[in-house]
C-alpha cells in the first residue's frame, strides 16, 4: 500500500518566546495509507487535535514536513486551500459551525468554495446527506431546528460533500447517546466501504476504535508510542496502560480470564472475537 | 494569532504594585491622570514622568509590555501630534502652502504626545498589575455611594466581570470556528472589502449563537445558585486598606500638589 499522507518529524510548539511555551506535537513521523481506516488514539492533551490540524494545513509546523501524495503541502502556501479540499477535517463538536439558513446551503458551503457548478453541488449535497443518514426532507429545514445529533450529521455532510481523498474525524461520537454513537459509526463505516477513500478517526474510546479501524496509531506525550493492527496494539496492553490508556472492555475480560488460568489469547478486541474464542474453548473442553 | 491580543492582560506578581488594594490603585490612577492634565511644562511633566517610571520599576512590569500597549492608539497619537503641530498659533518657524509650523506648535505637539503616551501607560500599568476580578471589585466598592442615587452599581460591576471573564472564552471559540470554516475552504484573506465582510458571516453567525447559548446557560447556573442581585451578599475577600495604601496615596497626592504648584508658576 502506498502512503497518501506522510508526516516527517513533525514538531509544533505553542507560545514560542512566552512563559507558556509547550510542544503539543514533538518529532512525530507517521504514514497514512491510501484507502485504510486509521484510528488515532491518545488521552486528552496527547497532541491528537494538533496533529490532525497539520494534516490539512490549518496549522503550520514549527519544524518537519507533511507530504500529501508525495508533495510537500507547504511547498506553495498560496495553494493550501486545495489541500483542505483534499483532506477533509471534521472538528470535535462540529455542530457549532453551522451558519446557513437551510441544511442544503450549509452542506453546499464547501463545494461552493471549491468553485463547482450548481449541478455538481446539488449532486454532492444529496449524496453526502445520504451518507450521514439524513433524508431529503431535511434539505430545506433550518439547521438550528434540528436535534444535536442531526446537526452533527449535517456538519459532517458538509465536509464529505467536498469529496475529500482523506476524511479526518475528531471524536465524531463524543457526547452522543449509545444508539446515536452506534449509528454514527455505522454511517462512517458504510461511507468508508462505499467510497473506498481513506478515513482517519481520532478517539480516546478504545472500544470504538477497536471495533472499526484497520490500523491504530497511539499518541502519548506529544509523540507516537505505538502503531499497528488492533491485534498488534492490544497485545501490548501493559504498555498502553502505562501511558494512561485503557484497552477495550472485551480485552480486559480476556486478560482477566487469562490471568485466572483460562487458555485464551488476551489480545481479542471485538465482542464477536471473544465470543468465538470462548465458544471454541467450550467446545474444546466438551470434547475431552 | 487571535490569542495574541492583549486586552488589559494581567501579569501576576508579588510586588508592592500588585499588593496594593485595588481601590487605592484606581484612586492613584485618577490622581495620576489629574496630575498629567495639570502639568504645564518640562518640570511638571518631568515630575509626573518620574512618578510613572518609579511605579513601573516597583511593579516589575517590563517596559516593553507597556510600549506594546501603545500600538493600537499609535494612529490617534500621530493624528493629534500633526494637528497640534500645524494649527497652534504663535511665533512662525517654517511656513509652506497653507500650513505654518510655530515654536508653540512644536512644544504643544510634543506635550500632547507625551500626555497621551503616559496616560495609556499609566492605565495599562493598572490593568497589568490588577486582576480583572479585583479591579471590578474595587470599582464596585468605590462606586457604592452612588447606590443612594439608585445607580445599579452591583449589577454594573457584575456585567463588567462577566464580560471580562468571557473575552478569552469567546476568542478561543472564534479561533475554533474560523478553523472549522477554513477546513471547508472559507477564505478570509483575499478579495475586496465587501467580499471579506461577507466572508465573516460563517464566523459571526455561529459565534453569536454560541454567545447567546453561553449567556443562557450562565443565567440558569446563577439562578440555580440563588443569585438575586447585590442585596445581602457578602464577599469572600473583603477589601481592607493597609498602611502601605495610605503611604502610597499620600505620596501620589504630594506629587499632584507639587505639579499644581509648578504648573501655577508655568514650569
Amino acid at each position: 500500500m502506498r502512503p497518501i499522507i506522510r508526516v516527517e518529524d513533525l514538531t509544533h510548539t505553542y507560545g514560542i518566546n512566552t512563559p507558556f511555551c509547550r510542544s503539543a506535537v514533538d518529532g512525530v513521523s507517521m504514514e497514512i495509507y491510501e484507502g485504510e481506516f486509521l484510528g488515532i488514539i491518545g488521552h486528552t492533551g496527547s497532541g491528537k487535535s494538533t496533529l490532525i490540524q497539520h494534516l490539512n494545513g490549518l496549522l503550520q509546523p514549527t519544524s518537519g514536513k507533511i507530504y500529501l501524495e508525495d508533495r510537500d503541502i507547504w511547498a506553495e502556501p498560496k495553494k493550501i486551500r486545495d489541500v483542505r479540499f483534499q483532506v477533509g477535517l471534521v472538528f470535535q463538536y462540529p455542530e457549532y459551525q453551522l451558519f446557513e439558513e437551510t441544511v442544503y446551503m450549509d452542506v453546499a458551503f464547501g463545494p461552493k468554495n471549491m468553485g463547482l457548478d450548481e449541478k455538481e453541488i446539488d449532486r454532492r449535497v444529496r449524496a453526502s446527506l445520504r451518507f450521514v443518514g439524513l433524508g431529503e426532507d431535511m434539505l430545506e429545514k433550518s439547521p438550528f431546528d434540528l436535534s444535536g445529533g442531526q446537526k452533527r450529521r449535517v456538519a459532517i455532510a458538509g465536509v464529505i460533500a467536498m469529496e475529500p481523498k482523506v476524511l479526518i474525524l475528531d471524536e465524531p461520537s463524543a457526547g452522543l447517546d449509545p444508539a446515536g454513537r452506534r449509528s454514527m459509526l455505522e454511517n462512517i463505516r458504510a461511507y468508508h466501504k462505499e467510497r473506498g477513500t481513506t478515513v482517519v478517526m481520532v478517539s480516546h474510546s478504545m472500544d470504538e476504535v477497536a471495533e472499526n479501524v484497520d490500523r491504530i496509531v497511539v499518541l502519548a506525550d506529544a509523540g507516537v508510542v505505538m502503531s499497528g493492527t488492533p491485534h498488534e496494539v492490544f497485545s501490548r496492553a501493559q504498555e498502553l496502560m502505562d501511558v494512561g490508556l485503557n484497552v477495550p472492555q472485551v480485552t480486559q475480560v480476556a486478560m482477566e480470564l487469562k490471568r485466572r488460568g483460562v487458555d485464551i489469547d488476551p489480545a481479542v478486541y471485538t465482542v464477536a472475537d471473544l465470543r468465538r474464542a470462548l465458544n471454541a474453548l467450550k467446545r474444546g473442553r466438551a470434547g475431552c | 494569532m487571535l490569542k495574541d491580543i492583549t486586552l488589559g492582560q494581567f501579569f501576576p506578581g508579588n510586588t508592592l504594585a500588585h499588593k496594593l488594594d485595588p481601590r487605592t490603585k484606581i484612586i492613584l490612577v485618577v490622581l495620576y491622570i489629574v496630575a498629567l492634565f495639570c502639568a504645564r511644562f518640562f518640570v511638571s511633566y518631568g515630575l509626573v514622568a518620574l512618578l510613572l517610571v518609579m511605579s513601573v520599576k516597583v511593579s516589575g512590569v517590563h517596559p516593553k509590555a507597556l510600549v506594546k500597549g501603545l500600538k493600537p492608539i499609535l494612529f490617534i497619537i500621530c493624528f493629534t501630534a500633526v494637528l497640534n503641530l500645524l494649527y497652534t498659533p504663535g511665533e512662525a518657524l517654517v511656513s509652506f502652502w497653507v500650513f505654518t509650523i510655530t515654536r508653540e506648535g512644536i512644544l504643544q505637539a510634543f506635550f500632547m504626545v507625551l500626555r497621551l503616551t503616559m496616560l495609556i501607560m499609566g492605565t495599562f500599568l493598572l490593568t497589568y498589575t490588577t486582576s480583572p476580578i479585583a479591579l471590578t471589585d474595587g470599582l464596585e466598592t468605590l462606586l457604592n455611594p452612588l447606590k443612594k442615587l439608585h445607580v445599579p452599581v452591583h449589577e454594573l460591576a457584575m456585567i463588567m466581570s462577566i464580560a471580562l471573564r468571557f473575552i478569552p472564552t469567546l476568542i478561543e471559540e472564534t479561533d475554533k470556528i474560523m478553523s472549522a470554516q477554513k477546513a471547508r475552504g472559507a477564505d478570509f484573506e483575499s478579495g475586496n472589502l465587501f467580499q471579506r465582510a461577507k466572508a465573516l458571516v460563517p464566523i459571526l453567525v455561529p459565534l453569536f449563537i454560541s454567545a447567546f447559548r453561553r449567556a443562557d446557560e450562565l443565567a440558569v447556573a446563577m439562578e440555580c445558585r440563588c443569585y438575586h442581585g447585590g442585596g445581602g451578599r457578602t464577599k469572600l475577600h473583603v477589601l481592607r486598606y493597609a498602611a502601605r495604601d495610605y503611604f502610597v496615596l499620600t505620596g501620589f497626592a504630594a506629587v499632584l500638589g507639587g505639579v499644581l504648584v509648578l504648573a501655577h508658576f508655568g514650569l
